[in-house]
């Protein structure tokens, strides 16, 4: 099977669409003749022309509700916004178009459309190439949102997110991006979107996360098996929204003790809804507090000190000890 | 480009006009551009060399623009631009050690190291800074404007005697933003020039393929009602000169105006740009048209300047800023605590639980 890294898994995901569908296009600043920033439209231009690779103007309101108007006559726009720090010049349209349309019309104009944005720090970037703000897309009714882990997960909800009848905020990890390769096939391959992924199976304690994220956990979850001797179950949760709240809870009911983790800020963050929701269905088996390890409430900080921010795994293991130490 | 000690001098080149400012001035001027060139080569070298973080924008070519507006304001103008902005605050008067501190993310930056290359502050110098999102600093240049406008008028009971320089480039044209706060100066009388500082691309879409009436883009300031001008801006003479008339007017009757400044830069959007969106032949043409080659031209063949003078200037200004990088760099990083402050008036923020962070507790 090829090995591939995110962003060719991504740019196999565009184009396989792209051949499946002639409603798809895709669009954003600087895709076509440059393939993107961070090149996950290379070639398609190429291989599409120009009516379906479109290079747009700097102007992410404008994209936005472009594409909205696309999507409500029946294309499948796909755009691009170069980081998720620019979709805020976009919010009006993204909260009041995008996420509504099927509702204020009372579908009879339906919205398939994605909104692909790279999000997350790790790349030596400043505040608004670095943030994560998930949580505001997913705190707006209509928007379904979709934060992939790796390469191969990265290609199967891309292709479920253009396929998907709603408007999906599909977030896309950037310290991923070109991070490692892995197996992917040539062979479309889709995931159901709603799905959480247990990764690892365990007993004593569930670690609940999703994007870049991923990777520090498993690093944590090895050190706290191998050397901690720990029992830690994994999952990665793909989707923000709709949440699989079955798969937490069940995780949860088994392992009574849960760390979350999320690169986002911590306040009214991804973490507090998952909370909320184990506490609604799973409060009576939890042995301890469930802790979040979060990102802090500040706007992202430069390179300097932006590892002082992250969660890594350092951090994750102390955070794992102490849920597993609580004596009530 | 480099900081060329040897300027190729061919009289026919010399574009300059023989009258206008004096030499003493073009003097400077030559001085503040090469601080800039210089200052930019050696960002393009730390940026390389991993001590620079974040995105990076660097101004080489458009140095012109920045020093000629800078000249023809007053010190308590107040100027807001965008992400390129390492050539604004050095002609504003910014010692360069702030600002390359501020990249390598040191406490000693003009952010305090925590904002980089986008995003240079120098109250002193009334540079309102760089902003990372593209035409989101126009709407914050009619809002100076009226903020001085009130002062002068509400608050002191005289006349409007400032002018705000809104900087953007001509990827912002088409950023709702902009459009918005070009009428909202239009309707409330503002007195902002906002420079677009046209270097033809934005990132790497020319001006033909992304903006309509790419060709004239005063006709969109003139849906507004203002007055404009388009300056040459690879010179650093004209550049003074157009902008000294739309300065004094834009003073005089508190009405906004709009700038089409012809430039170039010679290097990348950012440090991670391929340039695969221009010819080289294109970039070699402008290389010809180079803002301080043309200047240094002038002063030599028609002011007297020698080629000893030259070169000691140039000594002096890699002098300055080999200075500012030792400086920058013995500058400490910030303490962790520091990304609490400042986001708050309270030292960390107005946090309780956990969601202060433990390092953080006394």
């Amino acid at each position: 099977m090829p090995q591939r890294t995110m962003v060719e898994a991504l740019n196999l995901a565009l184009d396989q669409s792209m051949a499946n569908d002639e409603n798809v296009c895709v669009m954003g600043e600087d895709i076509a003749i440059n393939g993107g920033v961070f090149r996950v439209t290379k070639g398609l231009l190429e291989k599409y022309g120009s009516n379906r690779v479109m290079d747009t103007p700097l102007a992410e309101c404008g994209i936005i509700g472009t594409a909205v108007g696309m999507a409500i006559y029946g294309l499948k726009p796909v755009a691009e916004i170069q980081f998720s720090g620019f979709t805020m010049q976009a919010f009006d349209q993204i909260e009041q178009n995008m996420a509504r349309y099927r509702s204020r019309s009372r579908d009879r104009y339906p919205i398939s459309m994605v909104m692909r944005t790279p999000y997350g720090g790790g790349i030596r970037a400043v505040e608004h190439h670095s943030e994560s703000r998930e949580s505001y897309w997913a705190h707006t009714p209509g928007l379904k949102v979709v934060i992939p882990s790796g390469p191969r997960n990265a290609r199967a909800l891309l292709k479920a997110s253009i396929d998907d009848p709603d408007p999906v905020v599909f977030y896309e990890p950037k310290a991923v991006y070109r991070a490692f390769r892995e197996d992917v096939p040539d062979e479309p391959e889709t995931m159901e979107i709603g799905k959480a992924q247990v990764v690892r199976e365990g007993a004593d304690l569930t670690i609940i996360a999703y994007g870049a994220m991923m990777r520090p956990v498993l690093e944590a979850t090895d050190d706290l098996v191998e050397l901690h001797g720990m029992d830690i179950e994994v999952i990665d949760l793909l989707s923000i929204k709709p949440m699989d709240t079955q798969t937490l809870v069940e995780s949860v009911t088994k392992t009574g003790r849960c760390v979350i983790v999320h690169e986002g800020p911590r306040t009214c963050g991804i973490a507090a809804e998952i909370i909320a929701r184990l506490n609604e269905d799973a409060f009576e088996h939890l042995i301890a507090p469930i802790k979040r390890l979060t990102g802090y409430d500040i706007h992202f900080p430069f390179f300097q000190v932006e590892q002082h921010y992250l969660p890594d795994a350092d951090s994750i293991i102390e955070a794992v000890k102490e849920t597993m130490a609580f004596d009530a | 480009m480099t900081t060329s000690s040897k300027p190729d001098i061919t009289p026919q080149s010399a574009s300059l006009k023989a009258k206008g400012p004096s030499t003493d001035l073009l003097k400077q001027w030559l001085r503040d551009m090469l601080l800039i060139r210089e200052f930019e080569v050696r960002t393009m070298q730390a940026y390389q060399n991993k001590k620079i973080g974040g995105f990076c924008h660097v101004y080489i070519g458009q140095e012109a623009v920045a020093v000629g507006c800078t000249a023809a304001l007053e010190p308590n103008d107040p100027v807001v631009t965008a992400y390129r902005d390492h050539g604004h605050a050095l002609a504003r008067g910014m010692d360069p050690k702030y600002g390359m501190a501020e990249m390598f993310g040191r406490i000693g930056g003009c952010a305090k190291g925590k904002g980089g290359s986008m995003h240079f502050f120098d109250k002193e110098h009334h540079m309102y800074g760089g902003h990372g999102i593209v035409g989101a600093q126009t709407p914050l240049g009619a809002g100076l404007a009226f903020a001085t406008k009130y002062e002068d008028e509400i608050i002191n009971g005289g006349v409007s005697n400032r002018v705000t320089l809104s900087f953007l480039g001509d990827g912002a044209l088409n950023q709702g933003s902009f459009h918005e706060a070009q009428n909202l100066a239009g309707v409330l009388d503002l007195p902002v020039i906002f420079v677009c500082e046209n270097n033809g691309y934005s990132m790497g879409t020319a001006i033909s393929r992304g903006t309509t009436m790419g060709h004239d883009i005063t006709s969109k300031a003139a849906g507004y009602g203002f007055d404009s001008a388009v300056i040459e801006g690879m010179d650093v003479i004209e550049v003074y000169e157009g902008m000294k008339a739309v300065v004094d007017k834009c003073r005089e009757t508190s009405r906004p105006a709009f700038v089409d400044m012809r430039t170039y830069r010679f290097k990348g959007h950012s440090m991670s740009d391929p340039r695969k969106y221009r010819t080289k032949e294109e970039e070699q043409q402008y290389a010809q048209d180079d803002p301080i080659d043309k200047l240094a031209n002038e002063l030599m063949n028609n002011r007297g300047l020698s080629r000893d003078e030259y070169d000691v200037m140039a000594k002096e200004v890699k002098k300055q800023i080999r200075e500012a990088t030792k400086w920058a760099e013995a500058s400490p990083i910030p303490d962790i605590e520091e990304l609490y402050r400042d986001v708050y008036v309270e030292k960390f923020g107005p946090y309780s639980g956990t969601s202060l962070p433990a390092m953080l507790e006394d």
